[in-house]
């Protein structure tokens, strides 16, 4: 049996996936990327070992994705998480036409053709605005767990309108909104929305076609999948490997140079 | 194509002594330019201040007056990696950080006594601008206020939606043109006043021709890269080209600058010399380069084997020339207002209405991409982008990268985010590439 593994430094965590030559996966494994990205790689790419039966030497081929895919020191060759997330989604879902991923720093709007190849893409430019870390910055500000905040959210009566598109900026209004008296459900309920009105913008520059595969951490988050369906009008999908998005098709790309029915994705490498 | 005629044969030069020399000589004449503005202005003179969009280089070429061209300066300073430096002084002095940076540049450059790392440049005596940007009057403002000097605006009569243009023999084409040509007399009074000289019609015949022979080379030399492998990257080398097409308009060494640089693009195309790169990828760049950047920014395509063959860039910022209209020496007043109409107003167009030539595109050049760089701080060349690429993918199915710096501003420059766009960008252009040999 070969063995193939995807490895996702992401800004705020670090995600690891091997999956057998049937595409299934065998394990996973997820740590905070911390300040060594070097060591998280390694780390994460450890413990997805240790929760597998699978030997190092097994592992034919490693694909690094994520902003610290060039970090992955021991991996084969890198592919953007732009190309994982689209080919991981089109894996879980294959009717999916659009991907929006959610992570601690970006959030992307991906349009993919059937075989999961990256037909446009449109990410947030220089600014966390309608990401993870607006979602963090309003849970410091209201002392919330962060897998918290969506079941809390989901308890709002009467959202307030967060005007604030500025991470920096969301906590003062987040405690300017708690001095008003307003509820932390309604507050939370209204930075879900802010950033899910923010993502919808991201995906109409693609354009919005169904499926859409939701994915990333944030997808995690049942408050942001409830306002993501609401405002689009439609049932999103989101897998229970959502987090794992990126590393998952990081693993199919190394899969594919295992099985050798992929030339290198990176021009001028070799084929394995 | 020339790839199917004889190859070119220069007689007594070796492909050392041919290859190369146009980026040599261009490089060479632009640093002798910025020092004869520094003379100019060590002789305590100044120079007339004009925009790469309708320089009136010929009028002006006629009175021997210098020329200065802001965005030039203000762009070589972010090449050489002090335009910050420059940004702060003006943000200091009270300008926002979302004004263009070409204007902040240049107003801590007139605030620094002309101050420049490639030389001096004189102040200005008069300031010549046209409507093809919106900022270029309220920059000239700017030196209105700071040196008390007139400011000429010729208001050049644009398009006034996509494929509206009127052209030579139509009444309204007719009428733009009178206009444009009323406007030039009263140009023409003015430098008389200004330079105490009679304006010499032989004279600005003189500068056509010189002139004509440079449009004929620019247009040649865009051509050619139609060539497999292209002969020039148009991001950096056809950057090179148009720094000699505006500072020499109309002196015999422009033109005679880009009847050699034919004749090497005809050799290269000739004898399938390309860029350095090997060619995976022929791209066309839409919009303004990033200099801050400016030499990692063309790695980021190159590393992937990404050519850029042309640009819009050599379009608008040489001033329309590419369409190739050429002055009637027999009627030279007549024609250069219809030369300035044509020429700037496609300058314009190449801004606000490229698509429709990047379509055909696709085909002469073998394009397998197009690359859109909105930056923050230039508004005239942005804002349109994104209907642009709407309107070009709905009419082909070439892949397009939408990607945002700056062209000064290194503060808005991300490295590490535009490396992961470009990089998607190839990614799926292999992608597509192999899905395309996998059903031949």
């Amino acid at each position: 049996m070969a063995y193939a593994a995807g490895v996702d430094v992401g800004s705020t965590q670090t995600k690891a996936v091997i999956i057998d030559e049937q595409r299934r996966i065998v394990a996973r494994a997820l740590i905070d990327t911390g300040s060594n990205v070097v060591a998280a790689a390694e780390n994460a790419y450890v413990e997805c070992l240790r929760n597998s039966d699978v030997q190092e030497e097994e592992i034919e081929y490693v694909v690094g994705t994520g902003y610290g895919r060039y970090r992955v020191t021991f991996g084969n060759t890198q592919v953007t998480e732009i190309s994982c997330h689209g080919r991981g989604a089109v894996h879980m879902f294959p009717d999916t036409k659009t991907v929006l991923d959610m992570g601690g720093q970006d959030t992307k709007a991906i349009r993919v053709s059937p075989n999961g190849e990256i037909l446009d893409f449109c990410m947030n430019d220089k600014c966390a605005a309608g990401t993870g870390r607006f979602l963090g910055a309003a849970a410091a500000a209201l002392d919330i767990p962060l897998d918290q905040l969506g079941p809390t959210a989901l308890r709002a009566e009467k959202p307030v309108r967060i005007s604030t598109t500025c991470t920096v900026f969301a906590e003062s209004e987040v405690l300017s909104w708690l001095g008003k008296g307003k509820k932390i459900e309604d507050i939370l309920l209204g930075v879900h929305q802010s950033i899910a009105s923010r993502s919808i913008g991201l995906l109409r520059r693609v354009g919005i076609e169904q499926e859409l595969t939701f994915t990333g951490g944030v997808a995690k988050n049942v408050g942001m999948i409830h306002v993501l369906n609401e405002a689009l009008g439609f049932e999103i999908n989101v897998s229970e490997d959502s987090h794992y998005m990126g590393a998952i098709g990081a693993a199919l790309f190394a899969l594919d140079y295992v099985l050798g029915s992929r030339v290198p994705v990176r021009a001028g490498e070799d084929t394995p | 194509m020339s790839d199917e005629k004889q190859p070119v044969v220069l007689k007594g030069q070796t492909a050392e002594e041919i290859v190369g020399r146009g980026a040599k000589a261009g490089a060479r004449m632009f640093r002798e330019w910025f020092q004869n503005l520094t003379q100019v202005s060590e002789h305590d003179k100044g120079a007339a201040y004009v925009f790469v969009m309708g320089s009136m280089a010929e009028v002006l070429r006629v009175f021997d007056m210098p020329m200065v061209f802001p965005e030039i300066h203000s762009l070589q300073t972010a090449v050489r990696r002090v335009a910050d430096q420059y940004l702060n002084e003006a943000e200091d002095y009270g300008y926002s950080p979302d004004i263009c940076g070409y204007v902040k540049a240049d107003f801590a450059l007139q605030l620094r006594g002309g101050e420049h790392p490639m030389g001096r440049i004189p102040p200005p005596t008069v300031a010549v601008i046209t409507n093809a940007c919106n900022t270029y009057i309220k920059w000239a403002e700017i030196w209105e206020r700071m040196y008390h000097i007139p400011v000429f605006t010729l208001d050049v009569p644009g398009s006034r939606a996509a494929d509206t243009q009127s052209w030579p023999g139509e009444e309204a084409f007719e009428r733009d043109r009178r206009y444009v040509a009323a406007q030039i007399d009263e140009l023409i009074q003015l430098c008389e006043k200004l330079t105490g000289r009679r304006f010499d019609i032989d004279r600005l015949r003189e500068v056509l021709d010189n002139t004509n022979q440079m449009i004929r080379g620019w247009r040649r030399v865009l051509e050619l890269n139609r060539s497999r492998p292209a002969v020039f990257n148009a991001l950096t080398d056809g950057t090179i080209y148009l720094g000699v097409a505006n500072a020499f308009r109309g002196t015999p060494e422009g033109g005679q600058y880009f009847t050699d640089l034919v004749e090497e693009m005809e050799y290269k195309a000739s004898h399938g010399i390309g860029t350095p790169v090997e060619e995976e990828h022929r791209l066309v760049f839409v919009g303004v380069p990033c200099y801050p950047i400016f030499r990692r920014f063309n790695e980021l395509f190159t590393e992937w084997g990404g050519v850029f063959v042309s640009s819009t860039y050599l379009w608008f910022a040489s001033g329309g020339i590419n369409l190739g209209f050429e002055y009637d020496l027999d009627h030279p007043l007549e024609s250069l207002a219809e030369g300035v109409l044509i020429s700037v107003r496609h300058a314009m167009d190449s801004m606000f209405f490229p698509h429709r030539a990047l379509v055909e595109m696709v085909d002469t050049y073998s394009v397998d991409g197009v690359v859109y760089h909105p930056i923050k701080s230039c508004r005239t060349t942005s804002t349109g982008q994104a209907d642009s690429r709407r309107a070009f993918m709905q009419e082909t199915d070439v892949p397009s990268l939408f990607i945002e710096s700056d062209m000064m501003d290194k503060r808005v420059v991300s490295e590490a985010q535009l490396k992961n766009r470009i990089d998607a960008f190839f990614e799926g252009l292999n992608a597509r590439k192999l899905h395309k040999t996998a059903v031949q």
